[in-house]
C-alpha cells in the first residue's frame, strides 16, 4: 500500500516508517505539518493515510481538519486519525465526510503491531475502524434512549464491538465467545434498534455507527 | 419549591455621581422657581430637626440620648432620603447612600457609634442636617428672595415717594428712593427681578442645590470601593482554595491511579524477568498484564487531563465544547451557540466546567430527558442558560453542588440564578462579564 504519513514527533514517525516497511507497505510521503499534508493528501492520493490529529503549526486540530477538506476534495480517501484523546465531536465530524475508509484510535494502539497494521488495512479497504473509547463514549449518550436500554448487557458489548468496526471473527475473539453466538446476537440487537439487516461486515458497522451518531449534537 | 437567587452584585456602577459633572439639564422656568421652594421647604424641616439632633447630641453621652438615638437618625435619614430622592428627579445626580447594618438590639449604642465613627452614612446626614438650614436654605431661598424683592419694588413704584418724605429716606436696592422718578425707577427694577427669578434663578438654583447636597452626603471613593474589596478579598481566598483542593485531588488521583499503575506494571515486567528462562508460558501472561496495566495508566491520565483542561476546549473553544459535552450527555442535549469569537481562556474553562456539571446534575437528579443549552454574548456579558424538563425542586441551597458553582463564577464577577419550581422545569442561567478574543488557536 502506499502510505501517506502525518506525525509531529519525530521518533514516533520514524517509528510508523519502520513498523509500515517491515510489513511491506511504502510511505510515500511524511510530513509534520497541516499544510503539507492537505497538500501531500491530495497530490499523492495514497491508499491510505495516517493522520496525528494534532500537528503544527497551531498544534489543535489541524489533522482533523487536513483530513475533512483532503476527503472533501477527494471523496472516501481512505485516512485513519490518531490522537492522544479521543473526542466524540470529532469522530462526528469525520464520519459526516462519509462513513466509507475512516479511522480514529487512540495512538498507544500503536504498541500493537499487528493488530495495528490491521486496523490500517481494514480503513485501507473502505473499511471502519472506531477505537473503544469513542464507541463507548457515543453508547453514554446514548443510555437514555428508549431502544437501548432493551439490549441485555452482553448484546451491549457485541454492539460496542460491532460499531468498533470488527468482524463476527474478530468480535468472537474479543469476547471469547463463538461466532455462532456472535451472529446470534447481532440478530437480536438489530430489529432492537430498528436497524436494516445486511449481509456485507461494513454495511452493518456503517448502520451501528450512525445509529450512534444520530443528533449527536 | 421556586429557589432564586441572584449573587450580590457588587461591581463599582458607573452612575455613582461623583464623576465629572457633566452639564445638568435645567428644569424648564416655573417649574424650576417651584422646586426650589420645595427645597426650601425642606431645608425648614431641616431647621427644625436640626434643634432636635443638637439636644440630642448634647444628652448623647447618657442614656437619654442613646433611648432618642434610632428615632432621630430615622428622621434625619428620611430626611435625606427624600433630598436625595429629589436631587435624582430634579438633576438627574444620583448619590449613594450605603448605610451600614444595624443589630437590632443595642440600636442606640450601635447608631451612636456610627455617628461617632466620621466615615460614615450617618455621620454624614447629621452634619448635612446642621448645616442645610443655612447652606441648602441659602440656595433655595434665592429665587424666592428676587421675587419678595421684586414685590417691593413694585412697592415702592406706587407708595414710594410718599413713604419717602414719611421715613425721610428710604432705598430701594442701590437707588435712594426720594421723589416719582425714583420711585417709579425701582418699580420697573423690581418687576425685571420676576423673570429673573422664574426663568434664571429658579432652575438654577435647583441644580446648585443638588450638586450641594452630593458635596455633603456622598460617601468618598473609598467607602463606595469598600464592599467591592470585601467581594474580592472573599472571591480571592475561594479560588485559591479551589485551586488547593484541585491541585490535591490531581495529586491523589496520580498517587492512586498512574501512579499505583505503573508500580504494579514494574512489578509484573521484574516477576516475568524471573520466569524468563524457567517458565516462558507465565512470562506470556505477565506481559499480557503489564501491557494491560499501560493501558489503564493511559487512560486515567487522559481523564485526568481532561478533567484539568479538556483538548477539545483548547482546540475549538467553548461552543464545541459544550457540543461535546452534549453528545456524551445521558440526556437528550440540544445545544445553541451564539458566540462571535472566544471568551478569554480562564473564563471559557470556568463557564465549561460550570455547564459540565450543570448538566452531570440534571442526569443524575433531575428525570429529565431533554436539556437545552444555550451559550451567547451579549452586551459584554457570557450568558449561559440551561433548561431541563425534569422534576424541578432544586436548590441552591441544598447541598454543594450548585453552590460551589456560583464560588467559582463570582471569581470572575459571574452570577448564577436557578429557577426550579417543583414538578420543573429547571431552568439555570449563569452570566459571566468578559471580552471576546479574537478566534485564535491556542499554542504549546
Amino acid at each position: 500500500m502506499r502510505v501517506v504519513l502525518a506525525e509531529d514527533h519525530f521518533l514516533l514517525r520514524d517509528g510508523l516508517t519502520r513498523l509500515l516497511q517491515a510489513f511491506g507497505h511504502e510511505v510515500v510521503a511524511a510530513v509534520d505539518n497541516g499544510p503539507e499534508l492537505l497538500r501531500s493528501l491530495t497530490e499523492q492520493e495514497p491508499d491510505v493515510a495516517i493522520v496525528d490529529v494534532r500537528l503544527p503549526p497551531g498544534f489543535s486540530d489541524e489533522g482533523l481538519r487536513a483530513a475533512v477538506e483532503a476527503r472533501t476534495r477527494v471523496p472516501n480517501l481512505p485516512i485513519l486519525l490518531l490522537s492522544q484523546y479521543v473526542e466524540p465531536l470529532y469522530a462526528h465530524e469525520l464520519l459526516s465526510t462519509g462513513s466509507e475508509g475512516v479511522g480514529y484510535v487512540l495512538k498507544e494502539r500503536v504498541s500493537n503491531g499487528a493488530e495495528f497494521i490491521s486496523t490500517i488495512q481494514r480503513v485501507a479497504n473502505g473499511g471502519t475502524a472506531m477505537d473503544p473509547e469513542v464507541i463507548s463514549k457515543l453508547l453514554t449518550g446514548k443510555k437514555r434512549d428508549e431502544p437501548m436500554s432493551t439490549l441485555t448487557d452482553r448484546e451491549r458489548e457485541v454492539l460496542e464491538c460491532l460499531a468498533q468496526g470488527r468482524s463476527n471473527a474478530g468480535i468472537a475473539e474479543a469476547l471469547f465467545i463463538s461466532e455462532k453466538a456472535v451472529a446470534k446476537h447481532i440478530s437480536n440487537i438489530f430489529p432492537k434498534l430498528g436497524l436494516p439487516q445486511s449481509d456485507t461486515d461494513n454495511r452493518r458497522v456503517l448502520a451501528v455507527l450512525a445509529y450512534l451518531d444520530a443528533d449527536g449534537v | 419549591m421556586d429557589s432564586t437567587r441572584q449573587f450580590a452584585d457588587t461591581r463599582p456602577q458607573t452612575t455613582t455621581g461623583n464623576g465629572p459633572d457633566q452639564s445638568l439639564p435645567l428644569s424648564p422656568g416655573p417649574v424650576g422657581f417651584r422646586r426650589s421652594l420645595v427645597l426650601w421647604g425642606l431645608s425648614c424641616r431641616a431647621f427644625w430637626l436640626s434643634l432636635w439632633l443638637f439636644f440630642v447630641y448634647l444628652t448623647l453621652s447618657g442614656p437619654l440620648g442613646v433611648k432618642l438615638m434610632p428615632n432621630a437618625v430615622s428622621r434625619v435619614r428620611r430626611l435625606a432620603d427624600r433630598q436625595r430622592a429629589l436631587a435624582k428627579e430634579y438633576s438627574g445626580i444620583e448619590i449613594p447612600a450605603p448605610y451600614k447594618d444595624v443589630p437590632d438590639q443595642d440600636r442606640g449604642k450601635a447608631l451612636r457609634a456610627q455617628l461617632l465613627a466620621k466615615d460614615n452614612q450617618v455621620y454624614r446626614d447629621w452634619r448635612w442636617a446642621t448645616i442645610d438650614p443655612i447652606a441648602g436654605g441659602a440656595i433655595s431661598f434665592g429665587p424666592l428672595l428676587l421675587v419678595l424683592s421684586g414685590l417691593w419694588g413694585l412697592t415702592t413704584a406706587v407708595f414710594g415717594a410718599q413713604l419717602s418724605q414719611d421715613w425721610d429716606s428710604i432705598w430701594y436696592l442701590f437707588i435712594p428712593v426720594d421723589g416719582w422718578g425714583t420711585a417709579i425707577l425701582a418699580g420697573v427694577l423690581g418687576l425685571v427681578q420676576f423673570p429673573l427669578a422664574f426663568f434664571w434663578a429658579g432652575p438654577r438654583a435647583v441644580n446648585q442645590h443638588s450638586r450641594y447636597l452630593r458635596a455633603m452626603l456622598s460617601p468618598g471613593e473609598g467607602e463606595l470601593l469598600a464592599p467591592r474589596i470585601e467581594h474580592l478579598t472573599t472571591t480571592r481566598s475561594d479560588a485559591v482554595d479551589t485551586q488547593m483542593a484541585e491541585i490535591r485531588r490531581i495529586e491523589r488521583d496520580l498517587h492512586d491511579g498512574a501512579q499505583a499503575r505503573l508500580v504494579a506494571m514494574g512489578m509484573t515486567l521484574d516477576a516475568a524477568e524471573h520466569l524468563l528462562e524457567s517458565n516462558p508460558e507465565a512470562v506470556r501472561a505477565l506481559l499480557v498484564e503489564a501491557r494491560q496495566s499501560s493501558n489503564k495508566a493511559l487512560e486515567e491520565l487522559r481523564d485526568l487531563v481532561r478533567g484539568i483542561h479538556p483538548p477539545v476546549l483548547a482546540d475549538r473553544g467553548l461552543g464545541d465544547a459544550v457540543r461535546s459535552l452534549a453528545m456524551i450527555s445521558p440526556l437528550k442535549t440540544d445545544v445553541q451557540v451564539d458566540l462571535p469569537a472566544r471568551p478569554e481562556p480562564p473564563v471559557e474553562s470556568a463557564a465549561y466546567f460550570a455547564v459540565s456539571e450543570i448538566l452531570t446534575n440534571a442526569a443524575k437528579h433531575s428525570g429529565a430527558e431533554r436539556c437545552w443549552v444555550d451559550v451567547r454574548h451579549d452586551a459584554g456579558m457570557l450568558r449561559i442558560t440551561i433548561t431541563d424538563n425534569g422534576r424541578g425542586g432544586a436548590d441552591i441551597n441544598a447541598g454543594t453542588g450548585l453552590r460551589g458553582i456560583e464560588r467559582r463564577l463570582a471569581t470572575f464577577d459571574g452570577v448564577l440564578a436557578v429557577s426550579s419550581p417543583l414538578n420543573g422545569p429547571t431552568m439555570v442561567t449563569m452570566e459571566l462579564p468578559c471580552v471576546l478574543s479574537s478566534p485564535k488557536t491556542t499554542s504549546c
